[in-house]
């Protein structure tokens, strides 16, 4: 199969998958006991007659029965509306955007740290295989895996903004400055922590992987045969076991964005950092319904975009499959 | 001492470790839990290994039987999750071309959203609380799974006793219990095991979240959470011992469910 | 065919063992012995072919000379290159200079690198420190030239190589090398008569070149068409090593009851197979491995393993033969 034809392929499955997704996620909120006439109106449900929670409920289109909400909501996400999110008061896509360009600043720094430091550690491992080396950072990479992201959110707080007070304690930007008056260092300055937070994580996945790779690579009749040919050491992993671990790393990492959002969930939560995770918890919380539907769309986008990247890289890198098939 | 010597003795270790917790976490008196503001904010001591909170109650007590609370939810949501996982990959694999197809797309449907925004979505449906995170994580994490049974049913069906069975015209479901389940067994128990630390790390997640379970179940999640009001205050107690011991069961688990495949893995028997 | 040189060996395996740790049953650690007491020698300008059934552990052989068995290996006996006994750092500093291995397939190029630059590695290691690229392309190109070898099969991957220029590349890699000592491990099967004729062309080359060849292989007829000599491995060691002459006739020159079997054996001869399977390496016969399934065995075989002893022009290991 071409490239081409290979990528329309995943697109269409993509597609049916996400309206797939679409239909399970509106038919799933639709029988939530959360009322979302609440959330529009905040905590003073109190104050709000009945009367004028019918009216609210009219102005959402609440009443109506389900399959007609969906279809009305369902017509006007193919044409690109996600609808009003009741927290924000304004366009969930507009809100999806603006949150998703903090988060993307904070997730691309962890993708790219974790995946280099990564690889790193797993191509040292593998190739001291056996040693004390590689049993440390098997271990580190094992509790890593081990350890939930938001903890280790707040262990840094702890220390680097509590303690030692190099750090702010949260948020995206400094409290209190207007948003035209925050400059590129504000902003990284503020990014730092929470970043460190997923890359650290992000790590035991991409260097376990190419570890083993690496172990397999190393244990190949090819690496034999060049011990045997006199190679050895730095030599052996320049010339053959880079190449043949460099692509299936780089393509776990493209795999791993689903992980990679979870943690950023959670480190959003834990530094107050403006992003869409944070989004995701308010608007789960606060039963911001178009919201809420709005990222696990995206969300859902974000990983499938994620594999295709990975699946297209290793079509177009491995020569194997390249010219497997120009021949 | 060898390999396989060492794996048995982690493993052992691992287990008396998980049952240690459960076994404190059950038994403890609630007295220490009760409110003292005479001992209220004390750092750790002999008498309160991991210190106390703004109420005076003793962290040790509350982290065990928080973390009991949350192995308890991630127990029955993995075997919840476990059991998704054995019906569909069985379905997958005998059940035809199309209900492979349809099961392997449901797979990458579920795959394709982050699990913790999935847990976010279910938990919302279900209006938060012990049902959310048990329905949440059950449905979030049988996909892999799912797909090891389906292999291993596939294989298993290929094989040379099976297909005389079913020659001989021994039905389906003799085919499925005689043969196919008791064989299936170990795989499913590794699985299962090995769900739990996910299962658990994500309990104490989506608690921390606020979506879980509610403040009158002290999960760890719950406890870990309130931490945070008190980071700025200094102190680190009340974050830093409920993590480490979370960590802890998730890695003893972890490696339990490791050693244990190791144990029942006859391609690694020999390493 | 030249018979045996009278030059001294560049090679020679004595008494080698070989044996692995493993698991038996449940938490016990044993060892295994695959290889045991073998002991073979290789003249400059010679081809001796090891011949033994597949998957009896013949490429160990190989692997133990080369100094690149896996880690859980332990060797015994003594193994010389050219009259110095080799130590794991002189293997170390000889490997793929002084002694090359051809080995059995194409998985054994790195499948992501063009396979001229596969070779040109293996001339650069050859010429020690100092590698020149340019020198090594005319080195590679040559070797290219003379196995028939097209210009622009230097940039292809091994995955797009037939299996006669795979093999072609891969004797290719041991020419250039310059080595003194060539193995060849399995060179032929899954060839085509025209690409073994080819594949042996090669070592007849390599050997008049004046350099020694081992040849480890499963396959007699391959061995008796090129070898000068014929080692015969049986259940993990040698039972006789002989002048190719000797498989002739009916097998009268022949000294172990084994090797005379196994010429028996082949489709051009009587084709009567030899009853019986070689035994696992860990379940071994009392006395002479071969007594067992041996026609001529007698009580006093399973008394003790024979020694290797020279009768005639060859080394058998029976205490019957003369």
């Amino acid at each position: 199969m071409g490239l081409v034809p290979f990528i329309l392929k995943k697109l269409l499955r993509m597609a049916a998958l996400l309206i797939a997704l679409c239909i399970l996620s509106f038919w799933l909120v639709s029988y939530s006991p959360l009322d979302p006439v609440q959330a529009y109106v905040g905590a003073d449900m109190t104050r709000v007659s009945s009367e004028q929670s019918e009216m609210i409920a009219e102005y959402w289109g609440l009443n109506k029965p389900p399959l007609e909400r969906f279809l009305h909501w369902g017509s006007a996400v193919l044409h690109g509306d996600l609808g009003t999110s009741m927290i924000f008061r304004r366009p969930v896509a507009e809100v999806i955007g603006e949150r998703f360009m903090a988060s993307l600043a904070l997730m691309s720094t962890a993708w790219l740290l974790s995946g280099v430091l990564g690889f790193a550690l797993g191509a040292v491992a593998g190739m001291k295989q056996g040693t004390w080396a590689d049993r440390l950072i098997k271990w580190y990479c094992f509790t890593l895996a081990s350890t939930p992201a938001f903890w280790l959110g707040l262990l840094l707080v702890m220390v680097f903004a509590v303690w030692l007070g190099w750090f702010p304690v949260g948020l995206g930007v400094p409290a209190g400055k207007l948003a035209d008056d925050v400059t590129l260092a504000n902003r990284i300055y503020h990014l730092i922590l929470p970043a460190l937070t997923l890359s650290i994580l992000g790590v035991a996945n991409v260097a376990l992987h190419t570890r083993q790779k690496l172990v397999d690579v190393l244990a190949s009749d090819y690496i034999l045969f060049a011990r045997a040919r006199g190679e050895k050491g730095l030599q052996l992993f320049w010339r053959h076991g880079l190449r043949n671990v460099a692509l299936p790393a780089v393509t776990i990492q493209f795999a791993s964005i689903s992980e990679l959002i979870g943690g950023t969930v959670l480190a959003e939560q834990v530094f107050s950092y403006p992003g869409l995770g944070q989004a995701t918890v308010q608007a789960g919380l606060r039963s911001d319904v178009p919201l809420l539907l709005g990222i696990v769309i995206f969300s859902a986008l974000l990983v499938f975009v994620g594999n295709l990247a990975a699946d297209i890289i290793y079509r177009v890198v491995d020569p194997r499959i390249r010219k497997g098939e120009s021949a | 001492m060898n390999r396989r010597q060492i794996t048995l003795i982690t493993t052992f270790c691992a287990a008396i470790l998980l049952i240690g917790v459960v076994v404190g976490g059950l038994t403890l008196g609630e007295e220490r839990l009760s409110t003292n503001l005479d001992i209220r904010n004390a750092s750790p001591s002999l008498e309160h290994p991991f210190g106390t909170d703004h109420l005076g109650r003793d962290m040790l007590t509350r982290t065990l039987k928080g973390l009991t609370v949350s192995i308890g939810v991630g127990v029955i949501a993995a075997a919840a999750s476990a059991a998704i996982a054995l019906v569909l990959g069985m379905l997958a694999a005998t059940m035809g071309k199309a209900v492979d197809a349809a099961i392997s797309w449901l797979i990458d449907l579920f795959l394709g959203v982050p699990h913790l925004v999935a847990l976010i979505l279910i938990s919302f449906t279900l209006g938060g609380g012990l049902k959310g995170v048990v329905a949440g994580i059950a449905l979030t994490h049988w996909p892999s799974l799912a797909r090891i049974i389906r292999a291993e049913v596939m294989q298993l069906r290929s094989a040379e006793y099976v297909q005389i069975s079913r020659r001989l015209g021994k039905s389906r479901w003799w085919v499925a219990s005689r043969h196919i389940l008791p064989h299936l067994f170990p795989q499913l128990l590794v699985g299962l095991v090995l769900l739990f630390p996910h299962a658990i790390l994500h309990e104490a997640s989506i608690s921390f979240l606020g979506f879980g379970l509610s403040p009158h179940q002290p999960a760890i999640g719950i406890i870990l959470s309130e931490s945070m009001r008190y980071l700025t205050s200094g102190m680190w107690w009340l974050a830093f011992f409920p993590g480490i011991s979370l960590l802890i069961i998730v890695r003893a688990f972890d490696t339990l469910g490791d050693n244990l495949r190791l144990l029942t893995d006859p391609h690694r028997a020999h390493q | 065919m030249p018979t045996q040189t009278k030059s001294k060996p560049i090679l020679e395996v004595e008494e080698l063992s070989i044996s692995f740790a493993q698991y038996t049953s449940g938490l016990r650690q044993s060892s295994l012995k695959v290889i045991a007491d073998l002991s073979v020698s290789v003249c400059p300008g010679e081809i001796v072919a090891v011949v033994g059934s597949s998957g009896s552990g013949k490429s160990l052989l190989a692997h133990a000379i080369l100094g690149i068995l896996p880690g859980n290996a332990a060797i015994s006996g003594s193994i010389r290159f050219a009259g110095q006994k080799l130590t794991a750092e002189y293997q170390e500093a000889i490997r793929g200079r002084e002694i090359a291995l051809i080995p059995q397939s194409v998985n054994y190029l790195d499948p992501l690198m063009q396979v001229g630059k596969q070779v040109r590695n293996a001339a650069k290691i050859a010429r020690g420190s100092s590698p020149d690229r340019a020198a090594a392309r005319k080195i590679q190109r040559e070797a290219f030239a003379r196995y028939n070898l097209a210009p622009e099969v230097e940039r292809l991957l091994p995955f797009q190589l037939s299996g006669g220029m795979a093999r072609r590349v891969l004797v290719a890699t041991a020419l250039v090398s310059s080595a003194r000592l060539v193995i060849a491990d399995e060179p032929t099967p899954g060839l085509d008569d025209a690409a073994v004729r080819e594949t042996l062309g090669c070592f007849r080359e390599l050997a008049d070149q004046g350099r020694g060849v081992l040849l480890i292989t499963h396959d007699i007829e391959t061995a008796l068409e090129i070898a000068d000599r014929i080692a015969v491995f049986y259940a993990g060691t040698t039972v006789e090593v002989a002048p190719v002459q000797d498989f002739s006739g009916g097998g009268e020159a022949l000294r172990h009851p084994y090797t005379k079997a196994l010429w028996r054996s082949l489709p051009k001869n009587d084709f009567a197979p030899i009853p019986g399977f070689q035994p696992h390496p860990n379940a071994l016969p009392e006395g002479c491995l071969f007594q067992p399934r041996c026609p001529m065995a007698t009580p006093e075989c399973t008394a003790g393993r024979p020694e290797m002893r020279a009768v005639r022009e060859g080394m058998v290991r029976c205490i019957h033969a003369s």
